[in-house]
């Protein structure tokens, strides 16, 4: 006999007349009618809380880490990672040796690398750097006497003396990289093209540096530095 | 019925009715200005740094570029901090026995960073890129105000997003020729003199106000 209620629920459902999912959705909507006032002012505390939520300022910080942050997950506490040991990032293989490391066989080169096209555009550009990242020590015309060396940093060769004008474009493109003596490397700041605009630039300045004066050149010059002296724009360089 | 007010009720009544209109003016007021206040915004106030580095020496007085320690302004969202090693570049050997720089010289024996308290600090929900905004012709000081006059770092502006549109929606009041980008010392009186409709085609500038240009 314990089985006929079961039977006549299961035959209920089969006329259609009870709703299949009734019983397990009871709890919103089977409620006696006098519940049902209740069940609206949980709803609607419940929506306030979540407006009172919205007056904190978690959308300015947002629960992701941020360059240069701190994160307490990590045991170092840096948010930033540095790369995996022994790993390579997309597009960063180095095998032009002549190009990354400035070498040759081993040797120094004395050429520039396939890659590098010296027109304007890139001795400019090597302007541009050397200005920004090697003037305060060599000096804005390359005769070792910037800012930082007038504060007493030991003085760099300069570049127009015969031993630095006649080393290998690889040995300049070296020294950037890797520093030398007092100089630290540079390479952590510019990247291996700059490098080379810098080395281009370099040489640049050593052979305007090193021109021979005859007649016809002091005359120019002396036209050319007539004009420069008119109200000057302030932004003449040393040495030129 | 005795009478349950005193005659000056009635002024007192009038005033608190007119009262109230101004006092929810003044408290709107007082809202407005407490939101650009230095209070909320942080403009002008320094931070307190575990080194007391001084923009003013390095960039004013040595005219160091901006580029030699913020490595990184050009090409990526963030300008870049400088690590420990390009401290070390110059004060490996000068002021090397200052007691100011001890932190650095530990810093590089055990490997860990400097920590700087970060002067500009966006809404998580902006997104701003430094390189965008250089290539674009806009200078450093022109957002982060007389860095080379300044002892210790900050915040030049509200950094309120008003401030942002009125670049946004002007742009050519604010570009520069590109080689002038990093000089602290350019002013504005010199774009006068440029045509800024030249600039703004120059940098092939637009007026960026699209919301989704910087909340992505």
């Amino acid at each position: 006999m314990h089985h006929a209620p079961a039977k006549t629920s299961a035959s209920l459902v089969a006329r259609g007349q009870v709703p299949r999912e009734a019983p397990a959705r009871r709890w919103y909507y089977g409620a006696a009618p006098g519940q049902q006032p209740l069940h609206a002012a949980l709803l609607v505390s419940s929506l306030l809380l979540l407006a009172l939520a919205g007056c904190s300022q978690e959308m300015d910080e947002q629960p992701r880490l941020e360059v240069y942050e701190t994160s307490e997950f990590f045991e170092d506490g840096l948010a930033m990672r540095p790369p995996v040991e022994g790993t390579v990032p997309r597009g960063g293989l180095r095998l032009d040796v002549h190009f990354f490391e400035g070498k040759v066989g081993g040797q120094l080169a004395t050429s520039w690398p396939d890659d590098i096209t010296i027109d304007r555009a890139f001795v400019e550009r090597g302007r541009e750097r050397y200005d920004a990242f090697c003037s305060m020590c060599h000096g804005l015309a390359g005769y070792g006497d910037g800012t930082v060396v007038a504060r007493g940093f030991p003085a760099p060769p300069s570049y127009h003396i015969d031993r630095l004008r006649e080393v290998p474009h690889g040995h300049i493109y070296d020294v950037i990289t890797n520093g030398l003596g007092r100089m630290p490397r540079l390479s952590d700041r510019i990247t291996p093209r700059d490098r080379w605009a810098i080395v281009a630039y370099l040489r640049a300045m050593q052979i305007g540096q090193h021109v021979e004066v005859d007649d016809r050149l002091r005359a120019e010059v002396e036209r050319a530095t007539a004009v420069e002296k008119s109200p000057g724009d302030g932004k003449g360089r040393p040495h030129e | 019925m005795p009478q349950i007010f005193h005659p000056s009720m009635n002024t007192i009544s009038r005033l608190s009715i007119f009262g109230f209109v101004f006092i929810l003016i003044l408290i709107g007021f007082i809202g407005w200005a407490l939101a650009r206040s230095p209070y909320q915004t942080g403009q002008g106030v320094v931070r307190p740094q575990p080194i007391p580095f001084s923009h003013e020496h390095h960039v004013g007085d040595l005219g160091i570029d901006c580029r030699f320690c913020h490595d990184t302004v050009e090409t990526h969202a963030s300008a870049g901090m400088p690590s420990t090693e390009v401290c070390l570049n110059c004060h490996s050997v000068l002021f090397r026995d200052s007691p100011i720089l001890a932190q650095v010289h530990e810093s590089q024996r055990n490997g860990t960073p400097i920590m700087w308290t970060r002067v500009h600090d966006l809404a998580d929900y902006v997104y701003f890129h430094h390189g965008v905004h250089i290539n674009a012709g806009i200078g450093c000081t022109s957002c982060h105000g007389k860095i080379d006059e300044m002892p210790l770092a900050y915040r030049a502006e509200t950094l309120h997003m008003e401030w942002c549109l009125d670049c946004h929606r002007n742009p050519e009041q604010h570009v520069r020729p590109r080689d002038a980008v990093f000089d602290p010392h350019w002013v504005n009186t010199e774009a006068k003199e440029i045509d800024p409709e030249l600039l703004l085609k120059a940098h092939d500038l637009q007026s960026r106000t699209q919301c989704s240009y910087c909340h992505r």
